[in-house]
Parts: C-alpha cells; sequence; structure tokens
C-alpha cells in the first residue's frame, strides 16, 4: 500500500496520531502554542468514527484529573498544553505516577517563567525531568524534533506508558508544534475493545465482577512501612525503565573532537551547526537524547573519553547540561549556551560559540 | 398481626455512639457498662420487646446490628 | 418465642449489604458517613449493579471510601472527583459511575470541577456529605460552616465580615440546567435514613436516563469536630444546620 503523506504543523500531528493509534480520549484546554491540538480534533470530531472521546476542560487541572479517570479505567487517553498549563497539571501527574496509570502528556514548551511569552522554550526540562509534582516519582520523557516525530511519539508514549504503568511526557516546543512538514502517517488503529482491557490489564477499573474482588485506584497509603514498599516498586520499575528504554541518536560523532548536546529543536539547529563547523575543519559531532528521562548517561560517558570538550544548546538558561555534567562524570568539561525567554538561538551564533572552544 | 423480633449485635464492630437508641420506639436496646476490644460500651439488648421494625439497624452507622422478626 | 427460634435466616429482615466490604470503617463513632455509605451501597446491592458501577472516592474524611465501597473505584485528587467520574463516564456511558465528596472537597477546591461537570451534565451521580466542617484534618472552618460556628480556624466563631458566608453550593448547582435531580437529606433519625436511601435510589435510577447529574446532598454531623456526643450533635444539627440548609428535592424533573 502506497505511504499517506500530509503537510502538517506538529500540533496537527499529534491529534492526527492520536486519533490513528487508537486513542480512547482527549481531555485538554486551550492555551498557546498548542491550542491546534484541541481545535484540530474537535473538528476531526473521531467519535462517530472511532469512539474516540474529545473533551474540552473547564481548566488543565481539570484536564489532567479527567485524564486520570480515563487512565483508571485501563483507556489510552491524553492531554496536551503549554508550560502554564502543565504547571497546574503537576499535582495529577503526582497521583497518576503514584497510582501507576499510563498516560500521556504532551508539553509544547513556551518561555517563562510566569506567564512568560508564547514563544518557544525548552526551560521546562527540570520540571519535566526532576519531577514537577510531589514526591519521588519519574515521567518517562519524549523529546521530538520533528513533526514526524510529534506523530510517531503519540503511539510510541502510549506503548511506554501501558509497558510501565507510567505517566509519559512529549516534551516538545514551539518550534515543533508550530512548523509544518511532511508526514508519514500510518493506518486507522482499533481502539481496545473492553473485553481486551478487562483481559490485559487486570488493574483496570471495569466493574467488579463476582470472581474478583473490587479494584482499586489510588496513590494513599496511610502505612508508611506500606508506602516505602510502593516506593521500591517504583524505583525498581524505574531502573528497568532506564536500562531499557534510553533512546538517542548521534551526528557525526565518530572522529569528533567537540560534542554538542541538545534535544527537540535546539537539535535540529546544532545539525547545521555541525555542517558548518565541519566546513570550517572542526571536528564536531551531536548527540541529540530522544528519551529525556532515561537519559542517555552511557553514550555521553563512553563519548566523553574521545571528544575534548562538550557543549550543550537548550533554549533555556541551561538544565539539561546537569545532567551532561552528571553523566560524563567531570571526564571532560561541559559549557552551555542557551537563548531563552522565548529566543531561538541561530546557528551562527552557536557556531561562533563553537569556535572559541 | 403482632410481630416479635430481635437483634444479632456485632459487639467487638460496635462503636457505642448510641444513635440507634434514639431511634428504638420499645426502649429495647441500651449502651452497656461492658467494653469491647477498643474500649467502646457496646450496645446491649436490655427489654424483650423488641418487634423488629429495624430502626437501629438503620441508623447504625457501622451496619453492625442484624434484624430478625418473626410473625406471633 | 425464644430469641433462638426468632434468629432464623427466613426472618432475617436487615443485614449489611454485601456491597460494603468487611472493612471496619474509620469514621468516630455516630459519623453520617458510614450511614451514607451504606445507604449508597444498599442502592447498588438493590438494583442488582455493583459489576456495573464504577465509584470515585475524595480526599477528606472519606478518603478511604475505597476499602468500604466492594465496586471498581478510584481515589481522586482533592475536589477532583467529578473530573474523574466526568471521563469515566464518557468513556464507558453503559456504567454507573458515582463520586462520594465532602463539603471541602466538593464546596470549596473543588468548585470548579463541581460546577463544570454539573453545567456539562454530565450523566453522574454525585454523593455531597455536608457536614459543615474539614473533619479528617482536625475540624478546620469549612465553606458550609455556619456563621457564628466556632472551628479550629474559626476559634471565636465564623464572622461573615472576615469569613464570608456559608456557601449553599447545592442550591447553586440546582440552578445550572446540566442537572436533572438535586436533592438534600439527613440520616439521623430512621425516616430521614428511609427517605435518603429512596433520593439516592432515583438519583441512580436517574442516571439511567442520562439527563445530567443526580446530586444529593447529606447534611450531617461530625461529632469529633463540633466536639460533642454523636447523639448531641445529631440535635445540634436539627437546630443548627437544617435552618440554613433545609432538606427536601431542590430539583425535581418535570414530568413529561
Amino acid at each position: 500500500m502506497a505511504k499517506e503523506i500530509k503537510l502538517m504543523k506538529g500540533n496537527e500531528a499529534i491529534a492526527e496520531g492520536a486519533i490513528r493509534c487508537g486513542c480512547d480520549g482527549y481531555f485538554g484546554y486551550p492555551i498557546t502554542p498548542q491550542s491546534e491540538i484541541l481545535e484540530y480534533l474537535t473538528a476531526e470530531n473521531p467519535y462517530p468514527k472511532t469512539g474516540m472521546v474529545v473533551l474540552q476542560a473547564e481548566s488543565e487541572t481539570a484536564s489532567i484529573n479527567m485524564v486520570y479517570g480515563g487512565a483508571a479505567l485501563g483507556k489510552r487517553v491524553m492531554t496536551t498544553s503549554s508550560s502554564p498549563g502543565i504547571s497546574l497539571m503537576q499535582e495529577g501527574l503526582s497521583y497518576i505516577a503514584g497510582a501507576e496509570l499510563p498516560a500521556l502528556v504532551v508539553n509544547v514548551v513556551r518561555g517563562g517563567p510566569g506567564l512568560g511569552t508564547i514563544q518557544p522554550s525548552q526551560a521546562d526540562y527540570f520540571q519535566t525531568v526532576k519531577g514537577g509534582g510531589h514526591g519521588d516519582y519519574r515521567l518517562i520523557t519524549l523529546a521530538p524534533a520533528s513533526v514526524q516525530e510529534m506523530y510517531d511519539f503519540v503511539e510510541l508514549g502510549f506503548d511506554l506508558a501501558f509497558k510501565y504503568r507510567n505517566p509519559v511526557m512529549l516534551l516538545s516546543d514551539g518550534v515543533i508544534g508550530q512548523v509544518m512538514e511532511k508526514v508519514e502517517v500510518g493506518e486507522y488503529k482499533p481502539r481496545w475493545t473492553n473485553e481486551y482491557i478487562a483481559k490485559t490489564y487486570p488493574w483496570a477499573l471495569v466493574g467488579k465482577p463476582e470472581s474478583r474482588g473490587h479494584n482499586i485506584i489510588t496513590s494513599l497509603q496511610l502505612d508508611p512501612v506500606v508506602q516505602e514498599k510502593v516506593n521500591h516498586k517504583l524505583q525498581a520499575k524505574y531502573k528497568v525503565c532506564e536500562e531499557n528504554e534510553v533512546r538517542y541518536e548521534t551526528f557525526q560523532t565518530e572522529d569528533a573532537e567537540i560534542l554538542l548536546v541538545a534535544y527537540g529543536s535546539s537539535a535540529r539547529i546544532c545539525q547545521k551547526v555541525v555542517q558548518l563547523g565541519r566546513e570550517a575543519g572542526i571536528k564536531v559531532g551531536l548527540l541529540r537524547p530522544i528519551t529525556l528521562w532515561p537519559f542517555p548517561k552511557k553514550p555521553l560517558l563512553e563519548l566523553s573519553k574521545q571528544v575534548k570538550s562538550i557543549l550543550t544548546v537548550e533554549m533555556s538558561a541551561g538544565q539539561m547540561i546537569e545532567d551532561v555534567k552528571l553523566a560524563v562524570e567531570c571526564k571532560v568539561p561541559v559549557q552551555h549556551y542557551g537563548r531563552f525567554g522565548g529566543m531561538i538561538p541561530t546557528p551562527t551564533e552557536i557556531f561562533e560559540v563553537l569556535k572559541t572552544l | 398481626m403482632a410481630f416479635k423480633g430481635t437483634i444479632v449485635i456485632d459487639t467487638e464492630g460496635c462503636k457505642g455512639c448510641g444513635v440507634c437508641v434514639t431511634g428504638c420506639p420499645q426502649k429495647c436496646i441500651a449502651l452497656g457498662k461492658k467494653a469491647n476490644k477498643k474500649g467502646y460500651n457496646h450496645l446491649e439488648i436490655i427489654a424483650d420487646t423488641c418487634i423488629g421494625c429495624a430502626n437501629c439497624a438503620i441508623l447504625c452507622p457501622d451496619g453492625v446490628i442484624e434484624v430478625y422478626r418473626a410473625k406471633v | 418465642m425464644t430469641r433462638e427460634e426468632i434468629i432464623k435466616p427466613e426472618n432475617l429482615v436487615y443485614s449489611k449489604t454485601k456491597v460494603l466490604t468487611d472493612t471496619v470503617m474509620h469514621y468516630c463513632p455516630g459519623c453520617g458517613h458510614g450511614t451514607t455509605h451504606r445507604l449508597v451501597a444498599e442502592v447498588i446491592d438493590e438494583m442488582g449493579i455493583q459489576s456495573e458501577t464504577l465509584g470515585v472516592a475524595p480526599v477528606g474524611c472519606a478518603v478511604l471510601a475505597y476499602n468500604y465501597f466492594d465496586v471498581d473505584i478510584a481515589e481522586a485528587a482533592h475536589g477532583r472527583a467529578p473530573a474523574l467520574a466526568t471521563a469515566m463516564k464518557r468513556l464507558r456511558p453503559e456504567k454507573f459511575v458515582f463520586t462520594y465528596q465532602g463539603d471541602g472537597d466538593l464546596a470549596a477546591i473543588g468548585t470548579g470541577e463541581t460546577i463544570h461537570a454539573c453545567n456539562r451534565g454530565e450523566n453522574i451521580t454525585i454523593i455531597f456529605v455536608n457536614n459543615g466542617i474539614y473533619g479528617m484534618t482536625g475540624g478546620q472552618m469549612a465553606p458550609t460552616t455556619l456563621e457564628g460556628m466556632v472551628t479550629a480556624t474559626s476559634p471565636y466563631g465564623r464572622e461573615q465580615q472576615f469569613n464570608g458566608h456559608p456557601l449553599k453550593i447545592t442550591e447553586l448547582v440546582a440552578q445550572l440546567p446540566g442537572t436533572y435531580y438535586v436533592t438534600r437529606q439527613a440520616v439521623y433519625t430512621p425516616a430521614l435514613v428511609r427517605r435518603a436511601k429512596k433520593a439516592i435510589r432515583q438519583a441512580f435510577e436517574y442516571q439511567k436516563l442520562n439527563k445530567g447529574v443526580t446530586f444529593v446532598e447529606i447534611v450531617s454531623n461530625c461529632n469529633s469536630g463540633w466536639k460533642m456526643s454523636p447523639v448531641k450533635a445529631n440535635e445540634w444539627l436539627e437546630e443548627n444546620m437544617l435552618p440554613f440548609y433545609p432538606l427536601g428535592d431542590l430539583k425535581v424533573p418535570e414530568k413529561e
């Protein structure tokens, strides 16, 4: 069958990916720069075709708690927002992680702090990979760098969420959300039946049959001895995830003496920087983390033995750089170059920094 | 037609709140002097006049009263 | 006729419903939560919908309700039960979905979720237990605390000028077109318990019609928070709570 190619915005690709991968429910609230997701979904109106529920909630707080409710049923549910809205969702994310439920959340990051700006940013890295909400939990975090990945990572995100019974964050930004690129879309996959969910996910709330006790979805354990056990279980799960789910890409690192580390749209810009560097005779390569948590520590440690210097490029004041430093264990100097508050660095300005290393 | 009733009290589950006593039209139940393992002075039957109306059970927040009623 | 002769299976007229688990409830002696739990469970039992019911527990005194209701049930974040229930009902419209919430949960931190679930006309049942206080955290002032009422955070009595007015959230949601049945009940006398149970049954029956939220407020006591004996608390409830929160139906479906 011929491939189906569409020209889409990143935000639209998220919505299309959700419909086609068999998502059961989307609950969201408008916020720039990601409102196209909800607009696209309401215009497509998938309910009569696939049964996918699309609902505009009264707030991001309600959205994430609708996701919590839907996830408790073993349904593939998601929400999307941008930075201030994601801040509002942190409580719910912590509950979802604590109750060990699968869910997909997309953050099309904009500049902050506060109301900030509607322009792109990567300043929500800390919030996403270091907690955000309360308690010892992790979000599996995917960082798409193209509209194609926006599309692909929706299904991947759901797969990981159900594999680990854990919320997955798709950490995008205003560039990837708004840019238009061609996307190869997949076929429509049917949503899971209620019978399939009941059989495959015995924890899901499907209505208590005579044959078993009632299912409870909760993140509460008043007894600290039990709560510590719950935490140990979570940590063991995260360890398995760290061992199995690290994803990254490298560009021209084979002979690199200088390594750029960047994710998302910064990584796209850095690909151009690598080209500029190579043209100027600088042996520069790029490592792009695709999962921000779990973070590609091992490949970075390996490359640190080969390169003499590392430059992280982020649209923030320097957040991922902390994980890069931890990963390379002080074996090589790590510097940061960033633009923030909604500004996007150009390849040329990064190249100028590169020349000073 | 007259009814004769009685109740079975889960004395260990009883918290001794006494709300049931307020609903008994026959005044045949009361909180006793004996405490259960949790230290509550639990409900006791004090008279043989129960008609099995179930008011006590209906009021019991903890569902510790079972009611039986027979025609006499 | 001896006691032994009466205690026979065929003479059993009342026993605990199987839709409540055997877990001993943590509620204080005489708390209306226990009675309200029982009524909801009895209704689910009598309607034969245990396997078709999905519950949502709140944060507050009833946070552990999931241990007592023998149905598949989720424990929500504080105030967010209607949001969870919204998604649950939309994704499984054939199920009976109910939330069980207190006044702090439903009428303070969760006001937004309450109002909007009611206004959207979600086909869910909301059981709202109003005892005018935050019981779980030790008796602090709630949105429903009466004027002049002493609590841990209104130690000299709730002052209207300073703390605002007690919130009649049930009257408020009754105004919304998305609610189908709104009623206020109590559970401190046998007659009231019977009436409250009928109301809860009605609320669940109406849920089948898919005509919007059915909302049952239970004006209840908090003898620990009010610092009274259980029986005294019920008398206080009648004398003080009911004049401000009068019992009865606030909204009933128009006859078709």
